[in-house]
């Protein structure tokens, strides 16, 4: 029954091409002009999570007038609930460091850096060997692009790209003021374009398939497939390739136990949908985003304990330089704490919600403005676990 | 020319150039956004948002002191959204801030605590973190106390500190709910390579940074019949306290300063300018008999350039950051404990005063000048040569407590002796001004004539904020006993804010540069910009304290250290002659190798 409802694709972790490097040589090929044509064509959003069309990126990055330009991977795989980088990395590295590649060429970089998240050391030796072997086929092929991997040191923040770059230059992990964006002052002050891992491996998928029959997945504002991972009360936990823009009923009916009370689509920072609104909740940029993480909570779970290990999370991952984010977090934990053990009325939430739509548009960065994402899903649909 | 950028901010058009951020924009319309982490001497960091404005077409409330003005911007500052989310982020800030106001220094003066009255704050609206905390309070320094329960986290004191000083003793450390400032390991300002400059403690909006005050002490030393108290004051002082008071930025009131000190008491007013004109006989000495031994007997050993030593903070620095260069410093103690070593001896013979009956406080710019009274190798009279040293904020504080009508004082004079002084020593609160003054006295040594400036105003030596000044001057027709330095170029260097008086020291050690005389005063703009100044501190204020002290220099009758009548006096009663044994055991230091961990 699963078959008809969901769209299994195998794309990422497709076979590698017989010859290394094949789809890499053949791309270089083209001129930059054609390949970013193909990328903007082919719909491709930022697997991040965020989405940020990734031929515009590429473009501006290109189009800033520099010395030095950057290509990043952030592979600081630190969402709860996201493990789908750690597994690309382990079974295609060609494709991503190929897909940083072609970024090269493209904006006229000679310098890609992947920041590998610190607690995927035990991966270094093999993406080293893997790596050797891609400067060598560089070489061959006259491309001057080398990349080297850092490594992060299991800050959650660190995955927001500036502090990424803060993280990298020596600095102290925490996100910058934007604008400027990446594309303009990045990794050294220098015009950097930063993806995430799946985002790279798309490129060279778009770029052996050819933009028309990519686009053939998903729907007009989700186009391709994208890897999931899947956690929390499920029989078969794990990692799966699937088309973008599925109901989030359908992906239930495929890995639900049968009890499915809620689920955590994105993460920490994203957002809870309760079992009343699986109908109408499209997964992609149209619905809801994700770069990935899907728990799956059924009715055993306690709604507000998840919220109260989300909250702690961030209370502690928090880089703490914005105040709307260091302290609200630890407002939104204690606050949710105070309700449930009499000390605050059940009427203090709404105090707490509209906190987290000013932690939503003071924060500085990402993390903080996300809160409020779990924060507000969780609490609009269980208010009755918070309290009683 | 910048490009212009036109903008609307609450319903008024706009233009501006390039790169003004919507902060300044509002504020050249007269619009004020409240701000707690920016600070105009500073870099910008956007971490408070309290600045947040709303702007159309925009989710988010983008921070105005960090977000550039764009064409067609339309900017509302207070909106509905701006008011509520600008009262959470001062109620959050509040929830971890330890507000027990009335036990705070700061009180009355606290931006934090501004803020609040303007948000009618009242019933807090989230809940009291601050009992959860474990804040500590270092309170090991001689000089500073840093207390973390009172810190809204605004890294103002941590940017100071590696911006303008290039000291990094302060950092940011931790993460999340555990975040704060903090030093290397968590040590105490005391054992880090804090210079106590005090820039950290004019800049903090609030009372984490804060001098450590000896206000009661020496009010009890008023009170007791017993002792006898003397009092001096530091040039940069008198250009600065009746900011503190209430009076405009600016005003020179040094004859109401007197007035006032009397009046609390102190049982003889004396001015530290007066040992300013000493430091300058006995450190223009100090550099002609460098230069001597350098040019005729060509001693390879002899330390040049030479480098002045008045100010604490920079002493600190050149131990902690150049250990290899101390032999270029200076020997001379800095005025105030020349002052000190002499009101315990000198003073007292003359005064027939038992010197241990005799209490010595100086006001001072300055919050190094308390850790350096409290070095070990103060104590040259054979006693704590100054026993508390008091900021010019302390004395406006002591002046309130008496319950003064400053601007209503009459103006009085110093007491004699140790109280008379030379427009020399005025500009010692200025950066340029040893330079200048020891040049006035120097060349008209080595000459016989003054210098060949107009009205003795040596401008190419005055520093500029935010730049290393350099100068030289050729020393011609000297007289026979100075035949050696005929026709020599005098190479100087002046540099204001630690973080130039590295570049200096670095130039130095690199062989870039060949100077024969450094100047450095570890504050931006030198002791008129000093730690212990009234608080706000920002360009313009520095500026107009500049120009009074440059007026006040212009309006002595003596303007050179060595015609200062006392100075003449002290030489013959009592130090026989500059660099003598006398000097030397009294007015003249060592200094201390120091580690960068």
């Amino acid at each position: 029954m699963s078959e008809q409802t969901l769209k299994r694709v195998d794309l990422i972790f497709g076979e590698y091409s017989n010859e290394k490097y094949k789809v890499l040589a053949s791309t270089l090929e083209r001129t930059n002009e054609d390949i970013l044509k193909d990328i903007l064509e082919s719909g491709l959003r930022g697997r991040g999570g965020a989405g940020f069309p990734t031929a515009m990126k590429w473009k501006f990055t290109a189009e800033t007038p520099s010395d030095e330009r950057y290509v990043v991977c952030n592979a600081d795989e630190g969402e709860p609930g996201t493990f789908k980088d750690r597994e690309i990395l382990l079974r295609v590295p060609r494709k991503v460091f190929s897909g940083m590649a072609i970024c090269g060429r493209v904006i006229g970089a000679k310098k890609g850096l992947m920041y590998l998240r610190g607690e995927y050391k035990f991966m270094v030796p093999e993406l080293m060997k893997e790596l050797d072997s891609y400067h060598e086929h560089a070489k061959q092929l006259g491309l001057d692009f080398t990349i080297e991997i850092r490594m992060g040191s299991g800050a959650y923040i660190c995955g927001e790209e500036s502090a990424l770059f803060e993280s990298m230059e020596g600095g102290r992990g925490e996100p910058r003021n934007k604008p400027p964006y990446p594309t303009t002052s990045g990794f050294m002050k220098k015009p950097t374009v930063i993806n995430n891992v799946e985002t790279f491996v798309n490129v060279l998928m778009i770029m052996r398939l050819g933009p028309d029959q990519y686009k053939k997945l998903g729907t007009t504002d989700s186009r391709g497939s994208k890897v999931f991972s899947v956690s929390g009360d499920t029989p078969i936990p794990g990692i799966y390739e699937l088309e973008l823009g599925m109901s989030l009923d359908r992906f239930v009916d495929e890995f639900g136990d049968g009890d499915t009370k809620a689920v955590q689509v994105g993460g920490a920072s994203g957002f809870c949908v309760p079992r009343k609104k699986f109908k109408d909740t499209v997964i992609g940029f149209e619905g809801v985003p994700t770069g990935g993480s899907m728990m799956i909570f059924n009715s055993s779970r306690s709604m507000y304990n998840v919220l109260h290990n989300y909250l702690e999370f961030f209370e502690e991952e928090s880089c703490g330089q914005c105040t709307p984010c260091r302290v609200g977090c630890q407002q939104l934990l204690k606050g949710i704490v105070a309700v449930k053990k009499g000390e605050k009325k059940a009427v203090y939430l709404e105090q707490l919600m509209k906190l987290s739509e000013s932690m939503k548009i003071t924060a500085k960065c990402g993390l903080g403005q996300s809160v409020a994402n779990s924060f507000s899903s969780i609490v609009n649909n269980f208010k009755e676990e918070m309290i009683y | 020319m910048a490009k212009n950028i036109n903008l609307t901010i609450d319903g008024i058009n706009v233009t501006v150039d390039e790169g003004t951020t919507i902060l300044e924009a509002a504020r050249n319309l007269n619009i004020h956004i409240p701000t707690l982490c920016y600070h105009e001497d500073l870099c910008v960091a956007g971490n408070c948002r309290v600045c947040v404005v709303e702007q159309e077409k925009v989710k988010n409330l983008p921070a105005s002191c960090a977000t550039p003005a764009a064409e067609g911007m339309v900017i509302h500052t207070n909106s509905m959204k701006v008011r509520m989310a600008r009262k959470h982020i001062v109620e959050l800030l509040l929830s971890e801030h330890n507000a027990d106001c009335t036990k705070c220094y700061k009180n009355g003066n606290c931006e934090l605590q501004g803020l609040a009255s303007q948000m009618l704050t009242g019933d807090h609206l989230f809940l009291d973190l601050v009992p959860d905390k474990k804040y500590t309070i270092d309170m090991f320094n001689t000089a500073i106390i840093k207390d973390d329960s009172r810190c809204i986290r605004c890294q103002r004191c941590v940017r100071t500190c590696e911006e303008l000083q290039s000291v990094s003793a302060l950092g940011v450390a931790y993460k999340g709910n555990k975040m704060k400032i903090s030093t290397f390991f968590e040590h105490s300002l005391f054992e880090v390579v804090c210079t106590n400059c005090g820039q950290c403690v004019n800049r903090c909006p609030t009372g984490a940074l804060i001098e450590r005050n000896y206000i009661d002490q020496v009010w009890d030393a008023i009170y007791d019949p017993n002792k006898h108290v003397v009092v001096q004051t530091a040039p940069a002082v008198r250009v600065a306290l009746g900011e503190a008071l209430g009076m405009a930025t600016g005003k020179i009131v040094t004859g109401k300063m007197v007035a006032a000190l009397r009046r609390l008491g102190f049982d003889s007013v004396l001015d530290t300018d007066f040992t300013a004109d000493l430091t300058i006989i006995e450190e223009g000495h100090e550099l002609l008999s460098r230069l001597k031994r350098a040019l005729v007997d060509k001693d390879p050993t002899v330390a040049l350039p030479m480098a002045t030593s008045c100010s604490p903070g920079w002493i600190k620095f050149i131990e902690h950051t150049f250990p290899e260069y101390l032999p270029n410093l200076s020997t001379c103690k800095s005025p105030q404990q020349m002052f000190g070593a002499l009101a315990k001896t000198y003073y007292t013979q003359k005064r027939k005063l038992d010197p241990k009956n005799v209490v010595s406080v100086s006001i001072m710019p300055c919050t190094a000048k308390k850790f350096e009274a409290n070095r070990p190798e103060m104590r040259s009279s054979g006693y704590k040569d100054v026993d508390y040293v008091l900021t010019t904020r302390e004395l406006g504080i002591m002046i309130k407590q008496a319950g003064l009508d400053f601007e209503e004082l009459p103006e009085e004079k110093f007491d004699s002796f140790m109280g008379s002084s030379s427009g020399a020593a005025v500009i010692f609160g200025s950066t340029g001004g040893v330079m200048e003054a020891a040049l006035r006295t120097a060349y008209e040594v080595v000459t016989g004539r003054e210098v060949p400036f107009d009205g003795l105003n040596i401008v190419p030596v005055r520093g500029t904020e935010g730049e290393v000044r350099e100068a030289s001057i050729k020393i011609e027709k000297v007289l026979p006993e100075w035949s050696f330095l005929e026709g020599v170029e005098l190479k100087c260097a002046v540099a204001n804010g630690l973080a130039h008086a590295k570049t200096v020291m670095q130039n130095v050690r690199d062989g870039k540069a060949n100077y024969h005389f450094i100047e450095v005063m570890a504050c931006p703009g030198g002791c008129l910009g000093g730690g212990g100044q009234p608080i706000p501190t920002n360009k313009e204020i520095r500026n107009k304290r500049k120009m009074a002290i440059y007026e006040e220099d212009m309006g002595m009758p003596v303007r050179k250290s060595h015609e200062n009548p006392e100075i003449a006096e002290i030489y013959k009663d009592f130090l026989e002659k500059p660099l003598g044994h006398k000097s030397h055991e009294l007015l003249h230091t060592h200094y201390t190798p120091r580690k960068r961990y």
